[in-house]
């Protein structure tokens, strides 16, 4: 039988999808259910002073109202960080709580203050205007920059400072800067971008007053992740008595990690107006509301020799966690960032050193990638800009700072077990004919344009893992991934994952895993995913880590079935164990040659007799069934790499930057299934196009989200795009049986670099700020004619 | 979304009685409904035109293009017709929006929304336009009277806009990146006697540039006009372009526009 490892099989996903067949949480309804509105804030920063629903209560159809007073009175927790990140000086961070309701002060605008709910939604919006709250406007602190020397928001939170975090050496890199030839330096600005799923968020709950058991459908990235936090602090249910179903998801990119003010309240509240209670956010509240990502104001060196080697790299960054530190608000500016920024090469010395802040906007958390395309945007502008400098070529002085030996120690904490820099980079330049940039220039600049070129070559540690290793940085979890791979009795199959699919295609990329493991047509496996009344427990999807970790439990759980099946087989067959091969679904006694199919296997575990003979195909110690589960925990995190090349071509009268070429060469190890991979890479280049070219959050001074909705949020579109040519290199991770690595984020990782180096290239190495809009590239471009014409 | 009372008369005269000042003419409610959904515009009667056949069609005579209010950006963008007498028209409507808005929004409700970035409206002033009214004739540059404001009176329904048809014309935007409307656009008309620069987004409302339509009516070529300053005193500054960046493409669009016609 031929691998299905490898080959492109299409998605078994999507037929139903595209002809509308996807049942989304807004998709759900429940007889008898409620409509719920939120009242938000429309302030930045304001004290609370009172709240009246006296007559949103007598509005027509207003089922009940609920505040911060009731959900405090009911103890019913808050949302929390998941991380516990110290400062350098070993203080804890300082986390203020978050209540689910805004009780005393709103932090930022859109937060939460009261719930309605009501017959028709229409009734609920109505009752919502009818809700009086009356605020106390205070001075918003917006900008991260100025956040530490601004009035402290929130209680016990000195200078809006969660933490002054350190990683590396600074005597050490102080050193290797005092015998530089040269020190490189930017000022960056990572860009504050809105997720933008494509399905907003929303939520229905129903209580069951027999059983007294929660059934919470939602969009999540994680349902049992979402269960326990709900459960340990949130205090809504015991966790046996919560069902957490997150069904078809339209994308998370991150912001669907975090458990939300509004699944907490409508959980709470469904058991306390005991009715069912259904919400969907609308576009605005998506804008508002959701975790945002990125937002970093980053000072970064690098020290150099003249040949171009790097001697040491420093990292000054302001991370802005906006109001409230969320699930992985506080790790994403931190170990997510700093041990990436010195990025694919020896670097003798490095530290980072991140300031995380607190301002009245939206909480910032993980955002495809989290903390890698903010590293790899650092360290490759500064290499760029080491190569002009030092006017040496931008490839080459790539290659002579690239490991050449794994595993790559890299300076700040991780150990590289594989990879080929060299081989990449090496690639990437021929598919994107390198070489002949110079003569496509000159034609560029016949006709009026401005062309530049872009290289960036990143790493990234991925497919978040090893327990013991996240634990000990303070994470609040161990991420490991669960499996069960059930066998049923007629030969069906159902592969139960605890990572969860919204838009990853594991229901085609688990299926030709365990098909292959299995020895059976992918068609009779069903991969289960997002209840957690189905499946054993799971950490749910981010980080690149649904393969890498929770792929590897699935084999790994196949794995034990084939060894029970084994040994079933032979005592069928009446030989020894070792006797038995497993091969293309059959296993065979060597010697006679006879030979049980493992459908057969699995019906005589289920059937263990036969009419007139006393005789069972169990053998002694084992059990009827054909269920194995198992928990995967790695050894290490996962670590693609690869090197990207972008063409722009600028057009200076009016600033327009249009990408002609973008080529990416990955190395994601092992590939399962390359159109999906293809997919992957597409989307993630898509995203950092946008966040290089397009994509701003804008805040104004007060705190009012300028950029809430598509008229005014830039959202990348097909024609922004060209085509993409892909390539791959493949060096197999050592730390998983099937060499597999992430390869989800790899996209946004290292294309803003990418775009921004050919940018930046094609304006003669004048700075500029994401995203390079038509107006900030047409100033530029005024100002390289008239440097021009000062040098003539 | 409020209640509100939802009405198809048969004709204008019809439409035009149920009009109040809590009523809106609905089309093909391309501003009007995302406005209503979003809360900012309630409205006690909508009265539904789309169905009064009379407003609907384009007509040809021999110096003007007639097209009905309820025709569709798509249906002015395959019209052979247009596309013959003046295809920088058709090339407008065609680029407005995204399909879903040209299969739906139409001349007289762009017209009548008078948005300052709409595209329409600068083809109107450009090209002589005269909209018809249930009650008149408006000449354009009486019409667009300022920002989302127009002469029309309660009641008053647009029924067609008349074109000159031109010597030669053209019509060039810099779309805004994230909705598309016109961060500006220059729709450039040379008549027989002179030449009409009109702009769009540039300012609270639509415009005939004085300028360079004076410089383009002595000499109608895109070197008359090269590197010409624009006043940009009045011009809108906001998160998506200054003054000063808007002043550049109007000049520049101009003369795009004058080498495409």
């Amino acid at each position: 039988m031929a691998s299905l490892v490898g080959s492109r099989v299409e998605r078994k996903e999507d037929g139903r999808f595209l002809q509308g067949k996807g049942r989304y949480t807004a998709d759900i309804n429940i007889a008898n259910q409620t409509y719920a509105i939120f009242v938000r804030s429309p302030h930045a920063r304001a004290k609370i002073k009172s709240v009246d629903t006296s007559k949103a209560l007598k509005s027509s159809g207003v089922v009940g109202v609920l505040t911060g007073k009731e959900i405090a009175e009911d103890k019913i927790g808050g949302l929390i960080a998941g991380w516990a990140i110290r400062s350098e000086d070993g203080s804890e961070m300082k986390v203020p709580a978050n209540p689910p309701l805004a009780k005393d002060v709103a932090n930022f605008v859109g937060e939460p203050i009261a719930v309605v709910f009501a017959e028709t939604l229409d009734e609920a919006k109505e009752g919502a205007e009818k809700v009086k709250v009356d605020y106390k406007v205070l001075k918003a602190v917006v900008d991260p920059a100025d956040a530490m020397k601004s009035e402290a928001i929130h209680d016990g939170v000195d200078k809006n400072l969660c933490y002054d975090w350190l990683l590396g050496d600074r005597k050490a890199v102080d050193e290797a800067f005092a015998k530089a030839d040269k020190i490189i330096k930017v000022d960056l600005i990572n860009n504050r971008l809105v997720p933008n799923a494509m399905e907003p968020r929303a939520c229905v709950v129903d209580y069951n007053t027999a059983s007294e058991e929660i059934t919470l459908y939602t969009t999540s990235q994680n349902p049992h992740l979402s269960r326990l936090v709900m459960s340990a602090f949130g205090g809504v249910a015991p966790e046996n008595k919560l069902r957490v179903v997150a069904p078809d998801v339209g994308g998370g990119f991150g912001s669907k990690i975090n458990v939300y003010n509004e699944e907490i309240v409508c959980s709470w509240a469904s058991k306390k107006i005991e009715r069912p209670i259904k919400w969907v956010a609308e576009r605005t509240e998506s804008f508002l509301t959701d975790t945002h990502g990125r937002d970093h104001v980053t000072h970064a060196e690098l020290a150099v020799t003249k040949e171009g080697k790097f001697l040491g790299f420093k990292n000054e960054t302001i991370a802005n966690l906006g109001a409230y530190a969320r699930v992985f608000g506080t790790v994403t500016p931190t170990y997510l960032f700093g041990p990436c920024a010195t990025g694919v090469y020896v670097i003798p010395a490095a530290y980072s050193n991140v300031k995380a802040v607190y301002t009245n906007t939206a909480p910032v958390d993980a955002y495809r990638g989290a903390g890698r395309p903010e590293a790899t945007y650092t360290i490759e502008r500064l290499v760029e800009k080491a190569a002009m400098e030092l006017g040496i070529d931008k490839t080459e002085i790539r290659m002579r700072n690239f490991p050449t030996e794994f595993p790559f120690k890299q300076t700040l904490v991780h150990t590289v077990d594989s990879g080929d820099y060299v081989a990449g980079l090496e690639k990437a330049k021929q598919m994107a004919d390198y070489a002949g940039f110079e003569a496509r220039r000159k034609k560029s600049e016949a006709n009026g344009k401005l062309r530049g070129i872009g290289v960036s070559s990143y790493f990234e540690a991925c497919g978040i893992a090893p327990s013991a290793a996240v634990m000990s940085l303070g994470c609040g979890v161990g991420l490991w991934e669960s499996a069960e791979v059930r066998f049923n009795p007629t030969g069906q199959i159902s592969v139960f994952t605890g990572a969860h699919s919204h838009g990853q295609s594991h229901q085609t990329t688990f299926a030709q895993i365990a098909a292959d493991e299995l020895g059976v047509p992918m068609e009779n496996i069903d991969v289960v995913h997002g209840d957690t009344d189905k499946g054993t427990f799971g950490m749910g999807t981010y980080g690149s880590r649904s393969l890498t970790v929770g792929g590897i439990a699935i084999v790994n759980a196949c794995k034990k079935i084939v060894a029970k099946g084994k040994r079933v087989a032979a005592k069928m067959l009446e030989v020894n164990e070792d006797e038995i091969e497993f091969k293309d679904g059959e296993f065979v006694a060597l010697k006679s040659n006879k030979k049980k199919t493992i459908g057969e296997i699995a019906f005589a575990c289920y059937l263990p007799g036969q009419r007139d003979e006393m005789k069972s195909p169990i053998p002694e110690g084992d059990e009827p069934g054909l269920i194995e589960s198992s928990f995967f925990d790695p050894a290490n995190f996962s670590f693609p790499a690869g090197s990207h090349i972008c063409e722009v071509e600028i057009d200076p009268e009016t600033g327009n930057v249009k990408v002609e070429k973008y080529t990416a060469v990955d190395d994601f190890g092992r590939i399962v299934n390359p159109m999906i991979v293809e997919g992957q890479v597409h989307g993630g280049i898509a995203q950092g196009i946008g966040q290089a070219l397009h994509e701003n959050t804008q805040y104004d001074e007060t705190g009012q989200l300028m950029t809430a909705s598509y008229m005014d949020y830039t959202m990348p579109r097909a024609d922004n795009f060209p085509e993409f040519n892909l390539g791959f290199t493949c060096t197999h991770a050592t730390s998983n049986p099937l060499g597999v690595k992430g390869c989800g984020e790899a996209g946004a990782i290292a294309s803003p670099p990418t775009v921004m180096n050919a940018v930046i290239d094609a304006l003669g190495g004048q700075e500029i700020s994401m995203p390079a809009t038509a107006e900030k590239v047409w100033k530029a471009c005024k100002t390289l004619k008239k440097s021009n014409a000062k040098a003539a | 979304m409020k209640t509100f009372n939802y009405h198809t008369p048969k004709d204008v005269k019809e439409a035009s009685k149920l009009a109040s000042t809590s009523s809106a003419f609905l089309a093909g409610g391309m501003t009007t409904i995302p406005s209503i959904k979003l809360g900012l515009a309630t409205y006690k009667d909508i009265i539904d035109i789309k169905s009064i056949k009379k407003l609907s069609g384009i007509k040809v005579s021999g110096k003007s293009v007639t097209i009905g209010a309820t025709t569709k950006h798509a249906e002015v963008a395959a019209s052979k017709e247009v596309q013959k007498t003046i295809p920088a028209l058709a090339k407008l409507a065609g680029n407005i929006g995204d399909a879903q808005v040209r299969n739906r929004g139409t001349i007289g409700g762009s017209i009548s929304n008078n948005d300052p970035s709409a595209c329409y409206p600068s083809a109107c002033m450009a090209l002589n336009a005269v909209i018809h009214t249930n009650s008149r004739k408006i000449p354009a540059e009486k019409f667009f009277t300022g920002m989302f404001e127009t002469a029309l009176k309660k009641g008053e329904l647009v029924e067609a806009v008349e074109f000159q048809v031109p010597e030669k014309a053209d019509y060039q935007k810099h779309p805004n990146p994230a909705s598309r409307y016109a961060i500006i656009g220059v729709f450039v008309a040379k008549h027989k006697k002179e030449v009409n620069v009109a702009v769009t987004g540039a300012k609270s409302c639509v415009y005939i540039d004085k300028d360079l339509s004076k410089k383009l009516s002595s000499s109608f070529s895109s070197s008359v006009i090269e590197g010409m300053k624009v006043d940009d005193s009045e011009m809108n500054s906001d998160m998506h372009a200054s003054s000063e960046y808007r002043a550049n493409l109007v000049s520049l669009y101009a003369k795009k526009a004058v080498e495409a016609c």
